[in-house]
């Protein structure tokens, strides 16, 4: 079986796979990182998304193989050790951006990404389209929306983060 | 998912012999291949991983102006990149209207090229389809036909191509180059995919062990730059694949077209560029009429298939859009928010 090694939030794992292990199988039962969700498990939902090397992918579109030797970063790895959150966690909170939460986890991912390839601020029509391979059957969007576009303030230095 | 044999080859020499044996498939970034696997349409025996071949990664601006963007190139960093994003605008239009962001980082120019159709028969192992198994029959042909292909269709097979970044490329003229065990070739992005005729299960000129090394624009084709959209037209406002969808170009000198280009996507099994419509635009003053003369002459052979002459009348409607976006001007910040076909028309009335 192929060994892969990657480093997932900072720390170096070599692990032995399938070789139609996926990403996301890897994290969940490999590593009991469940924080990153399987939606649709046919890349559609966008429930599964990390940060490979720093850009969003659907890591159930990944094989656990492609990630050999890269840097990976899941939802459990954003908030500093101390508990502070990430400021896009924080805009969630703060913004009511969640109800269930299943989708979160991806949500606040691809969010990140988004936010992190736009340094000019993003208007909502920009936000709403960055976020389209997001779905969300509770919030309606709008509250995303909201948080995401605080986010950005936060993330750029524009503004404080919310308490 | 079937198990498989996993080879990362290192030069482009071992890349082709792994692809060449029975069984064996390129990977690039997965996103199509990947989910096919998953539902058991594809089961390839051997995967050859292109993506850590050296020299397929880099966006090339040649020496007389085109550009030359390597197999490798991610769809969101060719769209992002502001040079590219510059000279052609309707090509970045075009990759930022497919598909979503996380996608887009993951998927590669040569995988869109080779992306397979979205025929939900083909992805339904329960029925039968021509292109997944030659000769079984088509069960779209008596089923839900509704997206089905109203050019270049075949009594074999009447699905689309389902890309959005080839339809631009097909209009402005992009080459494919190739490489293979006999060396390497070029064909035009025009000539690439195969209509399905009596062999839907072949879709490109590829053959076996054949990877695509690069795709090119020629300088001629930033010449458009200032009037170049592309608009898509889908089910629903945002991630879907096109119902129809239109790249138009000018050249516009004193008032007047110099040159014209259209290609359509979703009205075929490949990006269809719509020569005869170009004509239409020569020499002649950018207006409304004209537009729609245009679009009727490019969808002058199409042939609905059961009760989808909708479409036709869309597609129609779509590249008189197109053009009227595209004489009105490419927009200030690049790459833009993809067209929205629900837009009031710059200088006419909506619809
Ligand atoms: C939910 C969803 C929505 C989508 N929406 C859209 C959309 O709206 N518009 C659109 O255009 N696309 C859309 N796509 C399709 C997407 O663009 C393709 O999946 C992607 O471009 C494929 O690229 P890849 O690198 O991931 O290819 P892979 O999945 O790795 O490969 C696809 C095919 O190409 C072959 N291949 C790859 N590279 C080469 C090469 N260099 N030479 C020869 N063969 C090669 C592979 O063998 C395989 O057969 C969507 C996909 C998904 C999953
Ligand atoms: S239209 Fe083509 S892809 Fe769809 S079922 Fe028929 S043969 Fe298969
Ligand atoms: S689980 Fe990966 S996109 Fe839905
Ligand atoms: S909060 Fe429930 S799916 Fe988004």
């Amino acid at each position: 079986m192929p060994q892969v090694s990657l480093t997932v939030n900072g720390k170096r794992h070599t692990v032995e796979v399938e070789t139609r292990t996926l990403l996301v199988e890897l994290l969940r039962e490999k590593l009991g990182l469940t924080g990153t969700h399987v939606g649709c498990d046919t890349s559609q939902c966008g429930a599964c998304v990390v940060h490979v090397d720093g850009t969003s992918v659907k890591s159930c579109t990944f094989l656990a193989v492609q990630a050999d030797g890269a840097s990976v970063t899941t939802i459990e790895g954003l908030a500093a050790a101390d508990g502070t959150l990430h400021p896009m966690q924080a805009a969630f909170r703060e913004h009511h951006a969640l109800q269930c939460g299943f989708c979160t986890p991806g949500m606040v991912m691809s969010a990140i990404d988004l936010v992190n390839s736009h340094k000019e601020r993003m208007s909502e029509a920009e936000i709403r389209h960055g976020l389209e391979g997001n779905l969300c059957r509770c919030t309606g969007y709008h509250n995303i929306v909201k948080a995401v576009a605080a986010a950005q303030e936060v993330m750029h230095g524009r503004a404080q983060a919310a308490e | 998912m079937n198990l498989f044999e996993y080879v990362r080859p290192a030069s482009l020499a071992e890349a082709i012999a792994a692809g060449a044996a029975p069984g064996a498939a390129f990977l690039a970034g997965g996103t199509n291949l990947l989910d096919l696997m998953k539902g058991g349409i594809a089961r390839p025996s051997r995967l050859v991983d292109l993506t850590r071949l050296p020299g397929l990664g880099a966006i090339e601006r040649g020496p007389e102006g085109g550009v030359r963007i390597g197999a490798l190139v991610r769809n969101a960093d060719l769209a992002h990149d502001p040079d590219f994003a510059q000279r052609f605008p309707a090509v970045a239009e075009a990759l930022l209207s497919g598909a979503s962001a996380q996608l887009r980082n993951a998927a590669t120019v040569g995988g869109n090229l080779m992306q397979r159709t979205r025929c939900a028969y083909f992805y339904d192992p329960a029925s039968a389809c021509n292109k997944r198994d030659a000769g079984a029959g088509c069960a779209a042909r008596g089923g839900e036909r509704r997206l089905a292909a109203v050019l270049g269709a075949s009594e074999q097979c009447i699905a689309t191509h389902a890309s959005d970044f080839c339809v631009p490329l097909a209009a402005l003229d992009a080459v494919v180059e190739i490489a293979g065990a006999a060396g390497t070739r070029e064909v035009a992005l025009e000539d690439f995919h195969l209509l399905p005729g009596a062999t839907p299960e072949r879709e490109s000129v590829l053959a076996p062990g054949e990877l695509i090394l690069a795709v090119r624009l020629p300088a001629a084709a930033a010449a458009f730059a200032r009037h170049a959209r592309y608009l898509k037209l889908r089910e629903r406002t945002s991630y879907a694949f096109a119902v129809v969808s239109a790249a138009a170009a000018l050249r516009i000198e004193a008032g007047a077209i110099v040159e014209g280009r259209i290609a359509l996507g979703g009205v075929a099994a490949k990006p269809w560029r719509a020569r005869g419509a170009e004509a239409v635009l020569s020499g002649q003053k950018p207006e409304r009429a004209l537009f729609r003369r245009a679009a009727e002459a490019a969808l002058a052979e199409a042939r609905p298939v059961g009760d989808n002459g909708f479409k036709i009348e869309l597609a129609r409607r779509i590249v008189a859009r197109a053009l009227a976006l595209a004489a009105a001007g490419t927009p200030a910040r690049l790459p833009a928010l993809p067209a929205s076909p629900f837009a009031p028309v710059p200088g006419g009335p909506h619809g």
